[in-house]
């Protein structure tokens, strides 16, 4: 028997300790809302991925003889004035929807958390140069300016992306920054850079770990507000565009003929706001799970 | 405090040109001129039209020409329709967008921070749970969703309000202003709730308790205020928010405010009018980001000192 | 019949975890003009004890479960505080009976002046005019000693130093005339100076008005001067109660004895027979003239202007191989700063540290890397200074891997070995910082410190975070690793007791200054400087006997 095999022995048999994200991982499991929310996202993802092959209409299959119909066992969620399944382009509607949301956002979160990182980190000047650039373009009406860029360059998917993630990236940097800042001023990075680690070692062993909580936390409530980004502007016709359908397109549709046939407005909202609540209890979840205070300071 | 409010004000100057100088170029480059939408219309006439608002010239002498308008505060005429400038069409829809804005706020504010002040004085009971689970249905009902189901059930089912318009019907400013201010309302909500917990929570509240005050004293005089810090943080881009929420809401209510106005210059290329918008919303918004600043350095009376340079 | 007389109180805090019983059946009382101290360790319950009698507690998830609180109040009628209703013990509070906390900083509310704060206990609970409450916030700004009161009632509390913060909460406590004050742990977060002075207004208040004083301490020397009668108390239970001669010379109970004992008190132990004086003299550290500025940029955007703070400024000491350096000085002298500067964490400004002759102010960074190996710091807070996301085994780990110093086949050893060293159970070296009690942690932190087998170990305030039983194992284990290791210490702390009781030679540093060094008991028994006498003669001693001479002396 060799010494380190009874001491690897030891290291197994050892109290297993319990590290704070499998802690936050217990505190999560707690929370039925938010396991709720974390179950609904999932089974979305799922059906956006699979409405080709499981839809029970074609996206374009009009049936002009039956027109505007209510739910019933051959359409559940009803019939558009053409006849269309509205189960079948809510299903559709939900892979744009949370494409925009997914993809959007992760366009802010590498943008925001490499700003971020590289301007807490690094201090000074750099750091006063770009914060200061970050609150200018905060002050910035975004709004405003995706809407001009929608009409101007045409009202096209991928820089409805790019518009988006350009907006919600200004916040995450701000909240990587101040958190970089905070761990900067803990004892615990001192130490490690009076144990001589190098910068690399420092950043990836000690800084990223401890700033993935309040990343995590945000990226979950960036989705739903950049869902609501794009719902609000194809509902004002700069957005999406037909034949490409998404959620905000149907209640702007919805809205239209709401008078006769309401089915084709709430069932849209309906699929939008369960979704935005699910995003947003399971991002309440995770802050708490994680103990996240607010950004502020 | 007025040195402070001096260089926030000229900090404020370069956001502007940046703002003016971008939406200028991206107007410009924007393929389709304002006049290519109508079909028949004879090659001289666009050139005489074109004379006549000056886009023969290169682009940078619009440009500074532009400038020069600007800072005399006439934002030029307007490209769709003849002979208004937008001057004309912006002071005319902002009495109105600026009416709903402010009813919005209020609602906003009112309904807002009195629920999450109330839920934060009781947290995790029922007096906590009922506020808050409103306010997140408030997050997740988006207003161009929230003000076609207000229509559809006060308007048209119950017809207990007019379905659109603004100021032509008793009671037809109410369903508007709901319907921009309750997204808001709910997020202030949270907000408040979330600074006056933090507050509750601090030393010196104890300390109020510790010398017998009653209960609503220490809430108001020593919770309130620095719970009320995040809120009054907000308000700047909240203003920024019902600006853009206006054009949705004056859209589905047919109000003839700006932000109507806005999206349809957006749809018609009517350059002149969508730079004009631009440069003045940007300019309020900045404003108001900057009162908000404003009011969290006045309340906060450790800030006001390092404002005012004392040591 | 005593003013207050408590029996069997008893709080219990109902969290997700299950019942902590933090207040568990404890009997106590107190009269007129008398002061009970209540001593315990953290977590021992002796503020939540006290905060019952007022309701002041959170509920939920405090309950009060059970017990009487009989208390003689202003219409001389005698009341159960336990059964009051919360309004008429609003009136109660502030009125009849005031408190003092801990930390003044966060006590007073930062958005109020401190006449606002100081008058509402008045206007409360005495139908008196706000002019007339106002002049009376300024004759007892006047009585705490603050200076020009009618202009600094109208301050903000930040405005305020924190031995003058204390003070406005003890005139905020005193306006209404109380005959109870309760004071928690009300000079904890102040320098020995201003503790010596706040302790001496409170007595000297007490006197002038005959009222009854709840003195909650952790510090026995503290106690010692002001308390007649103490109760200790452990785990929610008095443990021991009598008067304070009782307590300190005829004690009975096991842990009153422990707590005595873990109170650091005079000399080294064993220096006579101190390492040889030949390794003595060879000095491993040498500090030139070493200065450390900072820019101050706070409120520099709007003024242009930037203010300089010498946190260190010209000092010059060395310490030699195998000696401990104690370095005193209260907060803001810049003690912390220039441990910092000599391990180059902060940048310095002028001079020169020669670390075993090599001078650590000229080394590029990366020259500077391979000397961190033998150069080592120990932090104040055990809570911040473990990566909480690396569980013991990656925090000790890593230095050793780092530098080469194990293999990845034997890592797992070494770290055992150091575990056995710093005191810790082996088979938690899968666990988690949050999974350890403040002593454990410093312990890791210790553990992390002399990994890399250093020479040098700067060690910054590192029990003033610990309970004293606490502190006192650490301190044992810093004298056992320093001995058995020889390692070169300079021992940082505000604590003139601990480092006389850990120290070999003492500099005292005042305003970023080095004011004198000298060998610990030449420089305790005759100090040179004014500051340093006077900072000595402020230390409470465990003592109620010569506590009380000495407080004698401090009047005549």
């Amino acid at each position: 028997m060799s010494e380190p095999m009874t001491l690897d022995n030891s290291f197994q048999q050892a109290e297993k300790g319990t590290s704070l994200w499998q802690d936050a991982w217990i505190r999560l499991r707690k929370n039925k809302l938010a396991l709720f929310g974390l179950g609904v996202i999932v089974f979305l993802c799922v059906i956006a991925l699979l409405t080709p092959f499981i839809a029970p209409y074609g996206y374009e299959e009009q049936d002009l003889v039956l027109g505007a119909s209510p739910p019933s066992a051959a359409h559940w969620l009803g019939t558009d004035i053409f006849g269309r399944d509205m189960l079948t382009r809510i299903m559709y509607g939900s892979r744009v929807s949370l494409m925009v949301g997914f993809i959007a956002t992760g366009v802010a979160l590498i943008i925001g958390v490499l700003w971020g990182t590289i301007a807490g980190y690094t201090g000074g000047r750099v750091d006063a140069v770009m914060m200061r650039l970050v609150d200018i373009l905060y002050a910035l009406p975004f709004m405003i300016f995706i809407i001009l860029l929608m009409v101007i360059f045409g009202r096209n998917i991928l820089l409805l992306f790019l518009a988006i993630g350009a907006v919600e990236w200004l916040t995450m940097a701000r909240i990587v920054r101040g958190q970089v800042l905070s761990l900067r001023r803990q004892e615990f990075i001192e130490a490690a850079v009076s144990l001589g680690l190098s910068r690399w070692t420092i950043i990836h062993r000690h800084l990223i770990p401890n700033t993935l909580g309040p990343v995590i936390v945000y990226t979950t409530l960036t989705i739903p507000s950049v869902m609501l980004l794009e719902a609000f502007l194809s509902f004002l016709g700069l957005g999406i565009q037909p034949p490409q359908s998404s959620w905000g397109l149907l209640i702007s549709y919805g809205v239209e003929t709401m008078e006769e046939y309401p089915w084709l407005l709430i069932f849209p909202g309906l699929a939008l706001s369960i979704t935005l609540f699910a995003l947003n209890f399971l991002g309440d979840g995770l802050r708490d799970a994680l103990d996240v205070r607010s950004s502020k300071d | 405090m007025f040195r402070f409010i001096l260089s926030r004000l000229l900090q404020a100057i370069p956001v502007l040109l940046v703002v003016i100088t971008a939406t200028f170029f991206l107007v410009r480059a924007a393929p389709g001129g304002p006049f290519s939408a109508e079909k028949a219309v004879p090659p001289e006439v666009i050139k005489a039209l074109e004379a006549q608002y000056k886009l023969d010239q290169p682009v940078w002498q619009q440009y500074i020409s532009y400038l020069g308008d600007l800072v005399q505060g006439n934002f030029g005429p307007s490209f769709r329709y003849p002979g208004r400038t937008v001057d004309e069409l912006i002071y005319g829809g902002l009495p109105i967008t600026a009416e709903l804005a402010l009813y919005a706020m209020l609602v906003a504010i009112i309904i807002g921070v009195s629920a999450g002040v109330f839920a934060a004085l009781k947290p995790n009971t029922p007096q906590d749970y009922v506020p808050m689970s409103a306010a997140m249905i408030g997050i997740c009902m988006p207003s161009f969703l929230m003000g076609p189901l207000l229509v559809l059930v006060f308007g048209i089912w119950l017809e207990w309000l007019p379905v659109s318009g603004w100021g032509d019907l008793p009671g037809d400013k109410l369903l508007p202003a709901i319907t921009l201010g309750t997204g808001y309302a709910a997020f202030l909500a949270r907000l408040s709730r979330g600074g006056m917990l933090e507050v509750m929570s601090q030393d010196y509240i104890r300390t109020a308790r510790a010398k017998g005050l009653p209960e609503w004293v220490v809430v108001l005089k020593h919770g309130l205020r620095g719970g009320l810090i995040p809120v009054v943080a907000f308000l700047g881009p909240a203003f920024a928010g019902l600006l853009s929420g206006s054009f949705v809401v004056e859209t589905i209510f047919q109000i003839p405010g700006l932000g109507r106005f806005y999206v349809q210059a957006a749809f018609n290329r009517d350059y002149t009018m969508i730079l004009g918008t631009t440069v003045f919303f940007a300019t309020l918004i900045i404003l108001f980001n900057l009162l908000s600043d404003i009011i969290a350095v006045w309340i906060n009376p450790k800030l006001r000192h390092q404002v005012q340079g004392g040591s | 019949m005593p003013l207050l007389e408590v029996e069997n109180l008893t709080t219990h805090f109902h969290t997700r975890d299950g019942v902590v019983k933090a207040v568990d059946g404890i009997n106590f009382s107190v009269d007129n003009g008398e002061t009970l101290a209540i001593v315990g360790e953290s977590g021992s319950g002796k503020s939540v004890a006290c905060y019952s009698l007022l309701n002041l507690i959170p509920q939920p998830p405090g309950k009060i479960e059970s017990g009487t609180a009989l208390f003689e109040d202003c219409h001389q009628q005698k009341k159960d505080l336990l059964q009051t209703s919360e309004k008429d013990l609003q009136k109660i509070r502030g009125n009849d009976v005031a408190i003092i906390f801990q930390d003044p900083m966060t006590s007073l509310n930062p958005y109020l002046t401190v006449g606002e704060q100081l008058i509402e206990p008045l206007i409360y609970h005495h139908d008196i005019s706000r002019q007339k409450a106002i002049e009376r916030a300024i004759e007892i700004l006047g009585e705490v000693g603050i200076v020009e009161p009618e202009k600094r009632i109208h301050s903000y509390p930040h405005e305020f130093s924190g031995g003058m913060r204390q003070r406005v909460m003890i005139a905020m406590a005193l306006i209404t005339e109380p005959k109870l004050l309760i004071c928690d742990e009300p000079t904890t977060a102040l320098d020995v100076t201003t503790q010596a002075q706040i302790l001496r207004l409170v007595k000297q208040l007490q006197q002038q008005r005959n009222i009854a004083v709840i003195f909650i301490s952790h510090d026995l020397a503290v106690v010692a001067g002001v308390a007649d009668k103490v109760a200790v108390m452990k785990d929610g239970c008095i443990v021991e109660q009598g008067s304070v001669e009782d307590i300190f010379h005829r004690t009975q109970h096991e842990y009153t004895k422990k707590l005595l004992a873990s109170i650091p008190e005079g000399a080294k132990p064993g220096l006579a027979t101190s390492t040889n004086d030949s390794q003595k003299n060879d000095t491993l550290l040498e500090v030139r003239e070493l200065k450390t500025y900072f820019q101050d940029h706070s409120g520099g955007w709007f003024k242009g202007g930037k203010k300089t703070i010498k946190a260190v400024e010209d000092v010059s000491l060395n310490i030699k191989r195998g000696e401990i350096l104690g370095l005193v000085g209260e907060s803001g002298s810049g003690k912390s700063t220039l441990g910092r500067s000599i391990l180059q964490l902060v940048p310095t400004t002028n001079g020169s540290v020669l670390f075993d002759n090599t001078n650590l102010t000229q080394l590029s960074k990366h020259q500077m890397k391979s000397m961190r190996r033998r150069m080592q710091m120990i932090f104040q807070d055990p809570y911040a200074s473990l990566n909480p996301r690396m569980s013991v085994f990656d925090t000790l780990g890593e230095p050793l891997l780092y530098h080469g110093l194990v293999t990845r086949r034997n890592v797992i050893e070494q770290v055992l070995t150091l575990m056995d060293e710093v005191g810790l159970a082996r088979s938690a070296i899968r666990k988690y910082p949050h999974e350890f009690s403040g002593g454990q942690r410093q312990r890791i932190a210790i553990g992390r410190a002399i990994a890399t087998k250093p020479e040098l170990v700067i060690a910054d305030e590192p029990v003033s975070a610990l309970d004293v039983t606490i502190q006192a194992q650490i301190l044992d284990l810093i004298l056992t690793l320093v001995e058995k290791h020889n390692l070169t210490m300079l021992f940082i702390s505000h604590d003139l007791s601990v480092v006389r009781y850990i120290a070999d030679r003492v500099a005292v540093m005042h305003h970023g200054k080095l004011l004198e060094v000298g060998n610990t008991e030449t420089l305790f028994a005759n100090p040179e400087h004014d500051y340093t006498e006077k900072l000595l003669s402020a230390i409470p001693v465990a003592d109620p006997t010569k506590e009380r001479e000495r407080q004698l002396a401090a009047l005549s």
